[in-house]
C-alpha cells in the first residue's frame, strides 16, 4: 500500500462524503450521473492505460449493463439480481468478443475498429426494437425511445424499500471508491503486474511464459464488467435507458475522459469524466455551440498537443521544476519527451 | 423471376458497399491510416450534392463532379493540418480523425440543423418479370465498377501509380530518387477522400441526408476493409462481394439491422481465422 494511494483514497472519500453537506438534492442527483461516468472512465482507464487494449467501444458494455439492469428490474420487481446481471452480461460479452479478437492476434488498430463497430451495431439494433414484437417478459424495449420508468435499486430482500435519490448517491459513491480501490489492488497483484508487462512488451512477456491472449481477454472482461456497473448506475440515475448509451458520442466521451485525465493513471480518468461531463452540461445550457463540435475540438487538441493527458503532464512539469535548482541536473530528467 | 430480383439486389448491395469502402480502403491499404471520419466525409459529399442540386446545379454534375472535388479538397486540407503530424502513430491518427468526425457532425449541425434533406432519385424503374427494380441501382453498379477499374488502372499502369506504390513501400528510397514523399501522401489522402465524396454523392438520392448519417454506413465500411486486408483494391472488392451478399440475403429474410448483425458476427469469426483479412492469405501480391 503506497502512501499516495492511501492519500488519494482518503481525499476521494472526504470529497464524496462531504458533498451531501454542501450540495442540495439536485446537486446530489447530478453527482450520481458524474459518478456513473467516472466508473465508466475507470473501466476505460484500466484496460487502455494499464492493459494497453485500445477499446473504442466501451459504451457497448456500458449500454449492455444499462439495458440488462432495466429489463431484469422490470421483470423481476427487485434489484439485487438485476444488479448482478448488469455486471455479468457485459463481462461475458466482453470475454467472448475478447476471445475472438485477442486469440486472433489482431493489431491494436483492428481492436479499436472492431469494438467501435460493435457499439455502432448495438446502437442500430437497440434503435430498431420498437413495437410489441420486442418484449422481454414485461419489459418493452421501445426502440429509439428506450425503456422508461425503470425501478431504482432497493434494499436487498425488500423490493418495496426503494432507494431515495440521496441514498442512490451514497451507493454510487461507495461503488466508485470500491471499484477504484479494487483496481488499485488488482494492479498490485501478480496478475496486475503481468498485465502491465504485456502492455510494455508483449513479446517479452510471452517469452517469459505468460500468455498475452489470456491476460488480455481477462483484462477486457473485467473492463466490460465495470462498464456494465457504470451503465447500471446511469440507468438508476435517470430511471430510463435509451439507445444513445451505445452511441458514437458516448463512445467518444469515454475516450476523452481518459485522454484528458491521463493515460496510465486511475484518478486521471475520474477527474477527466467529471470535467467533461461538467463541460457538456455547461454546453447544454447555451445554444451557441454544439456539444459534438466542442468534444471534437477537445479530442483533437489533446491528441495533437497534450497526448499524455493533464495529470501526467502536470507530473512531468513538477519533475522538471523540481529538477531545475539542482546544481548538475541529469540530462534525462530535463529532456523534453515527445 | 424472384431469384433474378434477389440477384439484382445482391449486386446493388455489393456495388454500394464497394463504393462506400474504396476510399477508406485505399487510404488504409497505402498509408496504414484508418480514417474514423470516413462517415463524415461521406456526409460532406452528400451535403455537397444536395446543396448544389438545390442551388440549381444539374444533379449529375453535383454528384459526380462537385461532391468528389469538394471532399477531395477538404481531404487535402485535413492531411496538411492534421494527418501529417501523426504519420506512424496509428492509434493517434484514429483518435484525431475521430475528433474530426465529431467536430464535423457538430459543425454541419450548427450550419444546416438536424433536419433530414434529400433529392429525389433520378431515373425511373424497369421490370424484372412482375417486380419493379430501380434504374438508379443500375447506375450505382456502373459507377462502382468504373471507380474500381479506374483506381486499379491508375495504381497499376500509370507513372503516378508507380510513384505512389513506391513511396508507400519505402519513403526514404523514393525521396532519394527525387520524389517528395510529403506531396505523395497528400495526393493519396486527397484521392481517397475524393472517392469517399463520390460515394456520398451517389448515395445522397437514396438515403436521408443529415449530419449523423455517417453512423449508418461506417460499421459496414470498417468491417469490410478489415475483412479485405492489406491489398485493398482486391481485398475491398472480394470482401464487398462476400459481405454484400451476406448482408442482402439476411436483410431479405429479416431486417437491414440484422443484415448488419450477421455481417459483424461473420467478420468477428473470420478475423479469428484470417486475422490479416482475405488478402492476408490469398492474392497476397495484388494491390
Amino acid at each position: 500500500m503506497s502512501r499516495s494511494f492511501l492519500a488519494t483514497l482518503a481525499l476521494m472519500i472526504v470529497v464524496l462524503a462531504g458533498l451531501p453537506m454542501i450540495a442540495g438534492l439536485f446537486g446530489l442527483v447530478q453527482a450520481t450521473l458524474f459518478i456513473s461516468m467516472a466508473v465508466l472512465a475507470l473501466s476505460q482507464g484500466f484496460i487502455w492505460g494499464y492493459g494497453g487494449i485500445m477499446s473504442f467501444g466501451q459504451s457497448a458494455f456500458f449500454g449492455l449493463g444499462g439495458y440488462a439492469y432495466a429489463i431484469a428490474a422490470i421483470d423481476l420487481g427487485e434489484s439485487t439480481l438485476p444488479l448482478a446481471l448488469a455486471i455479468l452480461v457485459p463481462t461475458l460479452f466482453a470475454a467472448l468478443l475478447g476471445y475472438f479478437m485477442f486469440y486472433g492476434r489482431i493489431s491494436d488498430a483492428y481492436v479499436g475498429v472492431i469494438t467501435l463497430t460493435v457499439t455502432v451495431i448495438l446502437f442500430n439494433v437497440a434503435n430498431s426494437t420498437a413495437g410489441d414484437a420486442w418484449r422481454i417478459g414485461q419489459a418493452a424495449l421501445g426502440g429509439f425511445n428506450g425503456i422508461p420508468s425503470v425501478p431504482p435499486l432497493n434494499v436487498p430482500g425488500q423490493p418495496d424499500n426503494q432507494l431515495s435519490p440521496a441514498a442512490l448517491y451514497g451507493v454510487a459513491a461507495v461503488l466508485l471508491v470500491m471499484v477504484y480501490a479494487l483496481l488499485r489492488g488488482l494492479l498490485a497483484t501478480k496478475f496486475g503486474r503481468v498485465v502491465v508487462a504485456i502492455r510494455e512488451n508483449e513479446t517479452r512477456a510471452m517469452l517469459l511464459g505468460y500468455d498475452p491472449r489470456l491476460y488480455k481477454t481477462i483484462t477486457f472482461a473485467i473492463g466490460g464488467g465495470i462498464a456494465g456497473l457504470a451503465g447500471c448506475l446511469f440507468t438508476n440515475w435517470g430511471g430510463f435507458v435509451s439507445p444513445t448509451v451505445f452511441g458514437l458520442q458516448q463512445a467518444a466521451q469515454v475516450i476523452i475522459f481518459v485522454l484528458l485525465g491521463g493515460l496510465g493513471t486511475l484518478i486521471g480518468p475520474i477527474l477527466g469524466a467529471v470535467a467533461v461531463q461538467y463541460l457538456i452540461i455547461a454546453i447544454g445550457t447555451q445554444q451557441t455551440f454544439n456539444a459534438n463540435l466542442i468534444l471534437g475540438i477537445v479530442l483533437l487538441a489533446f491528441v495533437l498537443l497534450i497526448p499524455r493527458g493533464v495529470l501526467p503532464s502536470l507530473g512531468l512539469l513538477a519533475e522538471r521544476i523540481a529538477a531545475r535548482p539542482a546544481p548538475d541536473p541529469a540530462p534525462a530528467a530535463v529532456e523534453a519527451r515527445p | 423471376m424472384l431469384a433474378a430480383l434477389i440477384g439484382f439486389n445482391v449486386l446493388t448491395s455489393i456495388a454500394e458497399l464497394l463504393l462506400l469502402v474504396i476510399g477508406l480502403g485505399m487510404i488504409y491499404g497505402l498509408m496504414r491510416i484508418i480514417n474514423l471520419a470516413h462517415g463524415e466525409f461521406l456526409m460532406l459529399g452528400a451535403y455537397a450534392t444536395v446543396v448544389s442540386a438545390h442551388a440549381g446545379v444539374n444533379l449529375w454534375v453535383a454528384m459526380l463532379i462537385i461532391a468528389p472535388l469538394f471532399v477531395g479538397l477538404f481531404g487535402l486540407l485535413v492531411e496538411r493540418t492534421l494527418i501529417r503530424f501523426l504519420y506512424g502513430r496509428m492509434i493517434d491518427t484514429m483518435l484525431a480523425t475521430w475528433g474530426l468526425s465529431l467536430g464535423l457532425i457538430g459543425l454541419v449541425t450548427s450550419i444546416f440543423g438536424t433536419t433530414v434533406r434529400g433529392v429525389s432519385a433520378p431515373l425511373g424503374s424497369f421490370a424484372i418479370g412482375p417486380y419493379n427494380a430501380s434504374l438508379y441501382s443500375v447506375f450505382t453498379i456502373i459507377v462502382a465498377l468504373l471507380t474500381v477499374l479506374g483506381l486499379f488502372v491508375l495504381l497499376r499502369a500509370t507513372k503516378f501509380g508507380l510513384i505512389v506504390r513506391a513511396t508507400m513501400q519505402n519513403p526514404e528510397m523514393a525521396a532519394a530518387l527525387g520524389v517528395p514523399p510529403g506531396r505523395v501522401y497528400m495526393a493519396t489522402f486527397g484521392l481517397g477522400a475524393a472517392l469517399t465524396g463520390l460515394a456520398g454523392g451517389v448515395i445522397a438520392p437514396v438515403s436521408g441526408v443529415a449530419p449523423g448519417m455517417g453512423a449508418a454506413y461506417v460499421a459496414r465500411a470498417f468491417i469490410t476493409v478489415l475483412g479485405g486486408g492489406a491489398a485493398t483494391i482486391t481485398g475491398s472488392t472480394l470482401a464487398s462481394t462476400l459481405f454484400g451478399t451476406i448482408d442482402q440475403v439476411v436483410t431479405f429474410w429479416t431486417t437491414p439491422v440484422f443484415g448488419q448483425v450477421a455481417l459483424l458476427l461473420f467478420a468477428v469469426v473470420m478475423i479469428r481465422m484470417l486475422p490479416q483479412g482475405i488478402t492476408g492469405r490469398f492474392f497476397r501480391r495484388s494491390i
